[in-house]
């Protein structure tokens, strides 16, 4: 009898062994990033056509500087390597994870807290296999297993720049990662594992301008790193590729093609525009870390870039997502029956309203349209709720912007107007409560 | 700051003097009301017609001229100094003209503060008999005139709305065909005043003079000046409070099309272009470092703590009756501290000034209450003598204190400086706010001995930066700014022995004046204190007061009234704004009036909370007009509100965290309590309005959000993480 | 160079098509009723009305009014509901700095016109973005209702 139990249980954990493993195997063993394409991708000095990497064909003459600013911008380092308020590329940027916070280095040329004494090689390895100089390994909050993808030499035309910037003199802040996370050295598994170490690789039988989009999304732009869920052991799933996830408490959202949780009913013109200035009409408008990556990057790019990225994210194929159908525009008059939210309606009307005007179409200008965009039609209502936080966009010239509330609004009083427009103008209500709202404002 | 170069004689001014409102000292302090004919204010005037005296100005033909001494910035002045003096002159409302006066401290020079500044709550008190005596002068000068045409004893002509009429003979004529002879004459000294009873318009609710323009788009305030050739400035101050510019690239803004010039001062970047949009967008193209100096590190945390700090050190003494601490150490005190935040003015007119330096001479177009403060600092930024700067005052879109500084109207000087022609520069929102002079941040500690129901021994501490030091250094006596510690020196309650001290702490951050000065944070906490006193002894709030009030009527009907109205101990209603519901009382006196306020308020399960119902009961002495006084009340009582429940100035590195009215919240429509008025009839001197509405309302509504949460809350605004409970 | 309609007079206009309407109407056309007070459609003194509709006017670019037809403070006393809300305002002496009435009165305005009778939830809806920080909401509610009864 005894006997029995303990082979029952052997065979038991042999079982729960090898499916742990072949979990495991699944997570590790993921699709390459475009494997989702036809063709066969072939090393970049196999590759027949005009080279996806580099600067666009209308600035191949253009100074080194000026190449090395715009690899730079491709790259979109700026975005995390700058603290709010703070000197461009000189770090010190918070990312709140689950482990702690973790702050990003100071890349300005400064010898002491920069990267001033950096060599190339020092550089390469720092981008490409995450390795610091010292040999300590990088969190992947750092892009690298995308960055990985980058040519050599854009890797130091983008070190080019930053040592043409003023040195700042900005230490680095440590991270508040406890035990065991701030074990650097687990690290060198995570990367061996997830970090395939591999430049770009064409694929012939793609067009130029997806090759060339391929390169900028996946190994510059990075898209993936917020768009594409992670599994449990925080590597990217590219079997559920740009399906969606989240980012600094911002919901990423599906960019796959999917007609109704995802962009397959944008036109390639709303994308180009949307991914250029930031906004598309009836789209929304960039916020958050979109709305960065917008001004710092995308928006500095050529024509020509943003359609091949057009080009490729069409082609990635659809994940389903279980986000409801974008609804129609709401009515005007304010009163609405089933919709009883009071203290979401006065914070309306005396805030929003003058923008958003009642039926969402906008009052005064097309941007601040609330009918028919994504975040106002997701019950999940994370991102209206930041925007109301937050606002959206800084107040640059010739841009819109909206104001941020947090600082003078409760908790229960967001969270109600956050329900409230996504009741009004969204397919469903958020159901977001004051406990969420003060969750969203520490994770971002 | 700049000041004007003679400051007041001693011994005119008395600390109890400001504290008290002045009442008692306006007799030996009329500067420039002794009305020598011909000594009139401005040239063109006295070119167009007579000008009487400095106050009226009675053309052949036209209008009637009433020079206002104190401004217009919405609290009802220009109508109410227009009913003095009509009410003696004998004409009309509708027969004036308001005219702003220049600077000119002589003849417009506040008989309380000298120097020609409109705030304090303190016009109606300061200037009700002047005006009334400006009027009555002006009348009898042109009966005499009007007698000695028609050679018939003054005392049988009568006057009525302009015309002076003698009965004997039916004759009649307009004050405007003897006004040349009237300016020839000897002003009258001691011209009788009418009585009470003659009143046809002081007393009466008279129609605002200023109204029918406002609501037709036609009144100029100082941000609607224009003038041929002129140009629009945006401006910008460092990020870091006190920085200074460290370098500017001017070319992403020189490139834009319509900027004319990129100003770069010490302290201010401006971009002068054809119109404010182009400006302000130049200024946003703008890439300019900062040099953010010792302020790098100012935070909000170590103001306060700082504060604090500075309230345990020594104090210069304001009042001592008895032996307070002595009393202390013989039982167990109560005691308590209250904090109050930096605040921004927010006026919504924000700051702006129009200024044309050119040959010599230097003109300034703007709405302010100190014109010769503006003259004086535009005159030393220019090195020309005051009389070289003209300011054409204009009425303003909100004081609230925010313009009883010239600091502004510097800054645009030199600007102006460096443009040729006129430029308009106007603060955007977010840099009127972050170059703010706020309300200080001040802390009150309080002490108590309570003894079978009666305070027995009071010890009040106030600790804050002194603005008369700076504004009116004669008012600075003896280390203590009367200001600062009026509401606390001479509360209306008996509380057993005093001790009152003040200890004058500065921090670095600009400070000035705020709607409610000193009493805002002194009766708050002395009212708050009241309260948790009330509450340790297990007494009614009302009833704990009323008891103290046993030796001043006065205060104690005007307590009664307000409880009477509010229906003080009665349960109250549900509301639909929160579960948890509270009624709280306060009282104040300060202005020369005494206010008693109850607010009703409901507080949400996360702590938010919304004010239902505010009842206040005033007994302001006698009333020039109800309506306005009516007005200000309510218009105090929403200030007040926002005040308590969201506005706080803060800082973190240096720089203020707050922007735009998104994050510097004012109460709308849609937020607003019922507000309900009572004007006791008072036959006592005339006390201020302006202010004591948002004074009292503010410790109503925390002492109604303490009845409602057992919690009382002692650094203000509100904080609804403090008072929110789990269900 | 375009053209807008404003209280029925047509005006040649130079500024680029992204200023917005406020500082066209105040530092162009020198109609200086309209009011600026926060630049982000915070506090509502720079109302006007685009075909009745009441606009903060700070954040209307001027290219996209086209044939729009604006009326501003100075122009609405034209209208019944413009001259009754007017008249209130007086009658009650609403008015104290004065400074945020033209977008008061102008959303007022718009408010009478769409709703002849409204309600307190109504006058929320319509009168919630404009501030006032003299706190004259008491009489403007009354004067909203005592128009409508006029």
């Amino acid at each position: 009898m005894k006997r029995k139990v303990v082979l029952c249980l052997a065979a038991l954990a042999v079982i729960v062994g090898a499916a742990a493993l072949g979990v495991t195997g699944w997570m590790v063993f993921q699709p390459g990033p475009y494997a989702f394409a036809t063709g066969k991708p072939v090393p970049l000095s196999a590759y027949q056509g005009p080279a996806p990497t580099g600067v666009p064909v209308e600035l191949a003459g253009a100074d080194p500087a000026m190449r090395g600013a715009y690899v730079a911008a491709m790259a979109d380092c700026q975005a995390c390597h700058t603290a709010p308020g703070g000197k461009p590329f000189a770090g010190g940027r918070a990312f709140v994870l689950p482990f702690g916070t973790i702050y990003t280095p100071n890349l300005t040329p400064d010898p002491e807290t920069g990267i001033g004494n950096w060599t190339d090689a020092q550089f390469l390895n720092a981008v490409h296999r995450g390795v610091a100089p010292d040999g300590s390994h990088y969190y992947p909050a750092f892009p690298y297993p995308s960055y990985t993808m980058l040519s050599d030499e854009d890797v130091l035309a983008i070190k080019a720049h930053l040592f043409s910037l003023l040195p700042v003199k900005q230490a680095n802040r440590p991270n508040t990662f406890g035990f065991p996370y701030n074990q650097r050295w687990l690290m060198a598994i995570w990367s061996a594992l997830f970090n395939p170490d591999e430049r770009f690789r064409p694929v012939p039988e793609q067009s130029p301008e997806w090759n060339r989009g391929a390169y900028l999304v996946e190994a510059a732009g990075h898209c993936g790193e917020c768009h594409t869920p992670r599994n449990l052991m925080q590597a990217l799933d590219q079997r559920a590729k740009f399906g969606g996830a989240t980012a600094e408490g911002w919901t990423a959202y599906n960019i796959s093609a999917d007609k109704v949780s995802g962009i397959g009913d944008w036109s390639a013109e709303e994308l180009a525009a949307y991914l250029s200035t930031g906004h598309a009409h009836g789209r929304g408008v960039a916020s958050g870390p979109m709305g960065e990556a917008v001004e710092l990057s995308l928006s500095q790019l050529t024509k020509a870039d943003i359609g091949a990225i057009v080009t490729y994210l069409k082609s990635v194929p659809a994940v389903k997502g279980d986000l409801p159908a974008l609804a129609g525009p709401a009515p005007a008059t304010p009163q609405l029956a089933g919709l009883d939210n009071p203290v979401g309606k006065r914070i309306f009307e005396g805030n929003c309203a003058s923008c958003h005007a009642w039926t969402g179409a906008g009052a005064a200008r097309e941007e601040a349209q609330l009918t028919g965009v994504r975040a106002v039609n997701d019950p999940g209502g994370a991102n209206v709720a930041l925007m109301v936080l937050h606002g959206s966009g800084a107040p640059t010239p010739h841009r819109p912007h909206m104001p941020g509330f947090g600082n003078a609004y409760s908790n229960d009083e967001i969270a109600a107007v956050t329900n409230y427009v996504t009741a009004r103008f969204g397919a469903r209500s958020s159901t977001l409560t004051a406990a969420d709202i003060a969750a969203l404002r520490e994770a971002n | 700051m700049p000041r004007d170069p003679e400051v007041l004689e001693p011994g005119t001014l008395s600390r109890r003097a400001v504290l008290r409102g002045g009442a008692a000292v306006l007799g030996g302090l009329f500067i420039g009301i002794e009305l020598p004919a011909g000594r009139a204010r401005a040239d063109e005037l006295q070119a167009a017609g007579a000008a009487l005296n400095a106050f009226v100005h009675i053309p052949v033909q036209g209008r009637v001229s009433l020079i206002m001494p104190a401004v217009e910035m919405g609290q009802g002045v220009y109508t109410s100094q227009a009913m003095c003096m009509a009410e003696e002159l004998d004409v009309g409302l509708d027969q004036i003209e308001a005219i702003h006066a220049p600077a000119d401290r002589e003849h417009y020079g506040h008989p309380i503060f000298y120097v020609q500044a409109t705030g304090g709550s303190t016009t109606t008190m300061a200037w009700t008999e002047p005006l009334r005596k400006a009027g009555a002068t002006a009348r009898a000068m042109l009966v005499a005139a009007a007698a000695a045409e028609w050679n018939v004893p003054a005392s049988d002509l009568v006057t009525t709305r302009g015309v002076i009429t003698h009965p004997g003979s039916g004759r009649s004529l307009r004050y405007g065909d003897v006004t040349d002879r009237a300016a020839q004459m000897v002003p009258p000294a001691d011209v009788p005043l009418k009585s009470p009873e003659q009143f046809q318009l002081i007393g009466t609710r008279a129609r605002r003079i200023d109204t029918p323009d406002k609501v037709v788009g036609k009144t100029v305030y100082g941000i609607d000046v224009r003038l041929p050739g002129m140009k629009f400035a945006a401006l910008t101050a460092s990020p870091v409070l006190g920085g200074k510019v460290s370098h500017v690239d001017e070319a992403p803004a020189l490139a834009m099309p319509g900027v004319r010039q990129v100003v770069v001062l010490e302290d201010i970047v401006a971009v002068v272009a054809d119109n404010t949009w182009i400006a302000e967008q130049g200024l946003r193209a703008l890439d300019i470092t900062w040099s953010p100096g010792a302020n790098a590190t100012l935070d909000q945390a170590q103001l306060w703590a700082d504060t604090e700090k500075a309230s345990t050190g020594p104090g210069v003494t304001v009042r001592k009756e008895g032996d307070a601490t002595g009393k202390f150490t013989a039982g167990t005190p109560i005691e308590a501290t209250y904090e109050l935040p930096f605040l921004a003015h927010t006026s919504l007119e924000t700051q702006n000034c129009t200024v044309h330096v050119h040959d010599g001479v230097c003109e300034i177009w703007v709405g302010t209450q100190v014109p010769g403060y503006a003259q004086a600092g535009a005159a030393q930024v220019l090195g020309l003598p005051p009389e070289k700067v003209t300011v054409h005052n204009h009425l303003i879109g909100g004081g609230f204190g925010g313009r009883l500084e010239a600091a502004p109207i510097v800054t645009a000087t030199r600007i102006a400086q460096k443009v040729a022609g006129p430029v308009k520069v106007i603060w955007s929102r977010e840099q009127d706010i972050r170059q703010d002079m706020f309300r200080p941040l001040y802390h009150n500690r309080l002490k108590a001995r309570v003894e079978n129901g009666r305070v027995t021994a009071w010890h009040h501490r106030v600790t804050g930066p002194s603005i008369l030091a700076r504004w009116l250094p004669p008012a600075f006596k003896d280390g203590i700014d009367s200001d600062a510690i009026d509401g606390a020196a001479e509360p209306p309650y008996a509380l057993g022995d005093m001790l009152v001290e003040y200890v004058r702490h500065e921090n670095g951050v600009p400070f000035s004046f705020w709607r409610g000065v000193g009493p805002n944070s002194t009766v708050f906490s002395v009212e708050s204190f009241l309260d948790l006193i009330a509450h340790r002894t297990a007494a009614d709030p009302v009833a704990l007061r009323r008891v103290l009030l046993g030796k001043n009527p006065r205060a104690r009907a005007v307590l009664d009234a307000a409880a009477a109205k509010a229906g003080w101990g009665t349960p109250l209603a549900a509301s639909p704004f929160g579960a948890r519901r509270g009624r709280g009382v306060a009282l104040m006196h300060a202005f020369g009036s005494l206010l008693a306020c109850v607010a009703e308020v409901a507080v949400t399960d996360g702590g938010d909370v919304r004010v239902n119902r505010v009842v206040v009961a005033t007994d302001v002495g006698r009333v020039i007009n109800p309506d306005t006084v009516v007005a200000q009340v309510q218009g105090g009582v929403v200030f007040g509100i926002a005040t308590v429940l969201h506005n706080r100035i803060t800082f973190a590195g240096g720089r203020v965290e707050q922007t735009n009215f998104n994050d510097y919240r004012l109460l709308r429509i849609n937020e607003m309590p019922t507000i309900e008025v009572e004007l006791l009839a008072s036959t006592e001197k005339s006390g201020g309005i302006g202010e004591p509405g948002t004074v009292v309302v503010q410790p109503a509504v925390a002492n109604a959000v303490f009845a409602a949460t057992g919690v009382q809350l002692t650094r203000m605004p509100l904080d609804a993480s403090l008072i929110a409970r789990s269900v | 160079m375009s053209a807008i309609s404003v209280n029925g007079r047509t005006y040649e206009i130079n500024a680029a098509p992204d200023t917005p309407l406020l500082w066209v109407l105040r530092d162009e056309l020198g109609l200086t009723g309209t009011k600026f007070g926060c630049g982000v459609a915070q506090c509502g003194v720079c109302t006007v009305h685009v075909d009745g509709i009441a606009v903060r006017s700070c954040q209307i670019p001027v290219g996209t009014v086209g044939q729009r037809v604006i009326t501003t403070i100075e122009g609405i006393g034209e209208t019944s509901a413009g001259a009754r809300i007017q008249k209130a305002w007086l009658d009650l002496e609403v008015v104290q700095c004065g400074y945020c009435q033209p977008g008061q009165i102008m959303s007022a305005a718009a408010l009478l016109t769409a709703n002849p009778d409204p309600d307190d939830g109504a006058i929320d809806a319509a009168m919630s973005g404009n501030l006032c920080r003299c706190g004259t909401y008491v009489r403007i509610r009354q004067g909203i209702k005592h128009a409508a009864r006029s």
